[in-house]
Parts: structure tokens; C-alpha cells; sequence
């Protein structure tokens, strides 16, 4: 592009954007500041003294109405963990599938966006009633993941296109004219090739099943996940403690996404080094 | 098909014929979606027609459920109040969307400076939804920043109290929440667009808004029809936003399927489920006109 003076749109736009920022940072930014408010102080400005009383609350806080954020931030965790291994394997897999035409390609894909569309209550609802007709007892290891993956498979099959659509099929190629065999193709070519993609796919899938709140609700049995046990705290509380449990999972959720984005930039470091991992 | 491998023909196979690996490996996926989507579904559908009384369901035919949903005005309303937010976020957000994301793609032009306001916007997503929603008290409650000021400009003598837990606190929220996937299926589209294909509208006199207009604008429908889609879905099918930003007066189709899953009243809630799911289908299948998923999802 040649440089120009810039336009008046580009001023009006840019205010835009920039406010729009604002928009989507202010209540956040609230809410991690008050979370560190004085034992006195309220859910608004001003800070009445600074203290780490809230977060002190919140991990020994069990009798005063606070239910039990330690226990639930565990089930979330686990439950979380689990969907996001099933999700990478199962996607990983299903996208491989699509490389070929076969016999089911579309009922598959139909399905997928179906699953995605869906109003989440729909689909928990459903799987509720199922589990219900069948007399089984909800639990989080059989319906709570299973509701989970409704919604995550669909953005790791989604994902898998993205990354097989800007896989180069000449470095297979190659491998097969060198004699490798499937299981060697996918080992030493296909797997190392599509790896970051492949984390993204199982992250995104953990941080989907951590907040997801919808189809997860009716599903999960005794016990909430953590933003269950947050929501019920919404009507409830009204401390500092809602905005303390806020500053906590965002912490925890950051810390994953920058891990993880340090893991595939080491890989891609690795590669374009020509080491080996 | 997705980019299909052009590998030669000679491969060895030994038993396995490629068509069976493939569904082979479909398999767990589709399972998924059979036993957890589709025969939930149908399940959904035939207790809609069944009799019932408190907590429990009779393999009875009983078609007074739906006659109820369908004729009740209390159906209308509530779809008539759903339809409102769904039309007022959409009118927000989709021109927001749009907006933002022509600034990113053609008004910035170093490359850093556009990945940085990207992840500006897209970082907030990462926290969870109930989080969102109570972090709009330090600003919009009846002690929030919003009323602090206006009194201390004198603009208003008492707090205003339908900044929080009213229609206006819920459309503030779902804007906030549903501008980013707008920003996002719109700037995809607009990266496919060629650089060429701008410079000749330039070079044949077009001005910024002409280009907009009968260029970008035609080629970024498909992302505006995606983006559409993700409003629709979460407006039409959330409960947890509604009932919490609207302090539970403001009542929506989700907000009572959850009234009747509370009640044990499992028909109704089946069949005003039913009735979501064909609106909401219905309004997707209609967006999709517009966008091949498959195509956008390709370079």
C-alpha cells in the first residue's frame, strides 16, 4: 500500500474500536481491582482499603453460604482434563477421516454443525431425559463429559479442516515413495506436521468443557462444576468474594492458554532449528 | 471434499480398503453425535406427546400439550420477547462487527499492531460466562461507576435503577459477549478477499465507501451469515444471561423450558423444546443460503 495521508474514516473507526475495547474491558477490569478489596468494602467503587481477605475466603470459606468453590473448582478441573483428551483423540481421528470420500461424510458433518447449533438447552435437556427414560443416574463421568462433547467435538472437527485444508500433501508423498507404511506416515509426517494444531484442538476443548454451563448443568449430577456453583452464587452472595472467584478463574484459564502457546512455539521453534523435540 | 490426498494408486494395501479406514475412524465421532444429539432428539419429540402428571410420564398419546404451546399467547410473547433482543443484538453487533473488522483489515497496516488488537478483543473471551455477567455490578448497579458519575455531574438526583437487572443490562451483556465472533467470521471473510481485486475498484475511481459498498461488502456476506448464526444460537437458546442480567423479570422461550425442567413438567418443556429447535433451524438453515461452512473454513 502506498502511503497516505489517512482518511477521516480511519480516525472515526479507529475511536471505534477503541472504545469498543473499553467496552469489553471496563466491567472486567472492575471486577479484577475489587477483588482485592478491604474486609469492609463492597461490590463497588471505592475500594475501601486493599486485602486479600476474599481470595483468604474462598479457599477456607465452606459455612458462609459460599457452598464449596475448592471442591467444584476440583470437578471442573477433572471433568475439563477428561473432555479435552476425549476431544483431541476423537477429532483428531475423525478429521483424518475426512481426507477420503466416504460413505457417511455428510450425516457426520451435518450432525457436527447440528450438535453445534442447537440450542444448548436442547441438547441437555435431551441427554437428560434419555439418561431419565433409561433410569440411570446422571453422573459427571457419564453424561456430564458426554453433554460436554456435544459441544466441543464440533470445534475440533471444525479446527482438524482448518489445519488438514493448509496440510501439504507432497511431504506425504514423498514419505510414500520412500516406502513408509499408514501408521509411519502419520507417526513421522502427518502427526509432527499438524501437532500445534493438534494442542489447539485439546485446549480448546478443556477451556470449553471449564466454562461451559448449559448443557453441563442438567448433566453433571450431584455436585456442581465451578460455574455452576458461581451461578448459584450470583443471587446469594453479594461480597467480594463473587469477584475474587472471577480474578481466580481467570488466572487459572490464562495460565493454561499461555502454556499452551509456549509449547507450540517451542515446537515450531524445534522445527525451524531442525532439532528434534 | 476437503483436499482430497493425491497419492498414488500403488500404496500397499494390505486388507483394510481406504473407504472402511475412514469410517472406521468417523466412528467414535459419529457415535457421539448418534447417541447424544440424535437420539435425544427423537426422544424429545415423542414425549412431547405424552400424557404426564407431577414427575412422572404415561405412554399415553396426548395431543393437549402442544395444542397448548401452539395456541397459548403466553408462546407468542415470549417468542415475540426473545425476537426483540435476538433483533436489537444483531442490529448492534453486526454493524459493530463489520466496522471493527474493515478497521483491522484495512485501516491498520502493520502487521503486529493487528494481531495485538485482535487478541485485545478475543482475550476476555477466555473467562467464564457467570464471571461476565457479575462483573457488570461495579458498573451498572445502583453504587455502580455509571451512577456515581451521572449524580456527580448532577445529571440525575437518585441512582437510575434500570441500568442492572433489566432488558438493558441483558442487551448490554449479550452486545459485549457477541460483537467478537461478528469481528471474527467478518475479517475471515474479508482475508480472503484478494488485494487485487480492491485495487482495481481504487484504480477504477471508486471511493472508500463505493468499495465497502459494492465490493467488500457482497464478499463478506458469507462471513456476516456465520457470524449471524452464532447470535441467533445463543440469544435463542440462553437462559443463564437473561435470568441473571435481567434479575429474573424478563422472561424468554429458554427461561421457560428451564420453569418447566424445574416443575418435572416433562412434555411441555419437551414440546416448547421442539418448537425452539424448529424456529432456530429454521432461521439457520435460511442463513446458510448465504455461506458454505466448508468453503469458509478453507484458506
Amino acid at each position: 500500500m502506498t502511503r497516505r495521508s489517512r482518511p477521516l474514516s480511519f480516525y472515526i473507526l479507529g475511536a471505534l474500536t477503541v472504545l469498543f475495547i473499553a467496552y469489553v474491558y471496563a466491567p472486567m477490569a472492575c471486577l479484577y481491582i475489587l477483588s482485592f478489596q478491604g474486609p469492609d468494602g463492597g461490590m463497588s467503587f471505592p475500594m475501601v482499603g486493599w486485602s486479600l481477605d476474599w481470595f483468604r475466603m474462598l479457599f477456607s470459606g465452606s459455612g458462609q453460604g459460599l457452598g464449596d468453590i475448592p471442591t467444584a473448582f476440583e470437578r471442573s478441573i477433572r471433568l475439563a482434563v477428561c473432555v479435552g483428551a476425549l476431544t483431541l483423540v476423537i477429532s483428531v481421528t475423525a478429521g483424518l477421516a475426512y481426507r477420503r470420500r466416504f460413505p457417511g461424510a455428510n450425516f457426520v458433518f451435518y450432525s457436527a454443525i447440528a450438535s453445534m447449533v442447537l440450542p444448548g438447552i436442547f441438547i441437555g435437556f435431551g441427554i437428560a431425559l434419555s439418561f431419565n427414560m433409561l433410569g440411570w443416574q446422571s453422573n459427571w463421568f457419564t453424561s456430564g463429559i458426554g453433554a460436554q462433547l456435544t459441544w466441543t467435538l464440533p470445534f475440533g472437527l471444525l479446527i482438524m479442516f482448518i489445519i488438514l485444508g493448509r496440510f501439504n500433501t507432497s511431504y506425504e508423498e514423498a514419505a510414500t515413495d520412500l516406502g513408509a507404511s499408514a501408521r509411519q506416515r502419520f507417526q513421522w509426517v502427518i502427526l509432527p506436521i499438524i501437532l500445534p494444531g493438534v494442542i489447539g484442538i485439546g485446549m480448546a476443548g478443556f477451556t470449553s468443557s471449564y466454562e461451559e454451563t448449559m448443557r453441563t448443568s442438567l448433566n453433571v449430577g450431584t455436585g456442581n462444576t465451578l460455574p455452576m456453583e458461581v451461578m448459584g452464587l450470583l443471587n446469594a452472595a453479594s461480597t467480594p468474594v463473587l469477584f475474587a472467584i472471577g480474578t481466580m478463574t481467570t488466572l487459572v484459564s490464562f495460565s493454561l492458554i499461555i502454556i499452551s502457546l509456549l509449547v507450540m512455539s517451542h515446537i515450531a521453534k524445534c522445527r525451524s532449528m531442525r532439532k528434534p523435540l | 471434499m476437503f483436499s482430497s490426498p493425491r497419492l498414488p494408486r500403488i500404496l500397499p494395501s494390505r486388507g483394510l480398503s481406504p473407504k472402511l479406514v475412514s469410517v472406521l475412524q468417523v466412528t467414535p465421532m459419529a457415535l457421539v453425535y448418534i447417541t447424544l444429539v440424535l437420539v435425544p432428539l427423537g426422544l424429545i419429540f415423542v414425549v412431547s406427546f405424552l400424557d404426564y402428571n407431577f414427575a412422572q410420564v404415561f405412554p399415553e398419546l396426548y395431543l393437549e400439550t402442544w395444542i397448548d404451546t401452539l395456541t397459548s399467547d403466553l408462546t407468542l410473547s415470549l417468542y415475540l420477547k426473545t425476537f426483540k433482543f435476538l433483533i436489537i443484538v444483531w442490529c448492534i453487533c453486526a454493524p459493530l462487527g463489520f466496522a471493527i473488522a474493515y478497521f483491522l483489515a484495512y485501516h491498520i497496516r502493520t502487521n503486529w499492531v493487528r494481531t495485538l488488537l485482535v487478541a485485545a478483543i478475543a482475550i476476555p473471551f477466555w473467562t467464564s460466562g457467570p464471571i461476565r455477567m457479575v462483573s457488570w455490578v461495579p458498573l451498572l448497579g445502583r453504587e455502580g461507576l455509571v451512577n456515581q458519575t451521572l449524580m456527580g455531574l448532577g445529571l440525575v438526583d437518585q441512582p437510575v435503577s434500570w441500568l442492572m437487572y433489566s432488558e438493558f443490562a441483558v442487551i448490554v451483556a449479550y452486545v459485549q459477549m457477541l460483537t467478537m465472533p461478528m469481528i471474527a467470521t467478518s475479517l475471515n471473510s474479508m482475508a480472503k478477499i484478494k488485494p487485487s481485486v480492491i485495487q482495481a475498484a481504487e484504480d477504477a475511481g471508486a471511493s472508500e465507501w463505493q468499495i465497502v459498498r459494492d465490493v467488500i461488502f457482497p464478499l463478506v456476506r458469507p462471513g456476516l451469515a456465520i457470524g449471524t448464526v452464532i447470535i441467533v444460537t445463543a440469544v435463542m437458546g440462553d437462559v443463564f444471561m437473561v435470568k441473571y442480567m435481567g434479575g429474573s423479570q424478563v422472561n424468554t422461550v429458554g427461561m421457560s423450558i428451564i420453569t418447566d425442567l424445574n416443575a418435572f413438567m416433562y412434555p411441555p418443556a419437551a414440546a416448547k423444546s421442539v418448537l425452539l429447535l424448529f424456529v432456530v433451524l429454521t432461521i439457520v438453515l435460511a442463513l446458510l443460503r448465504f455461506a458454505d461452512i466448508r468453503k469458509e473454513l478453507r484458506q
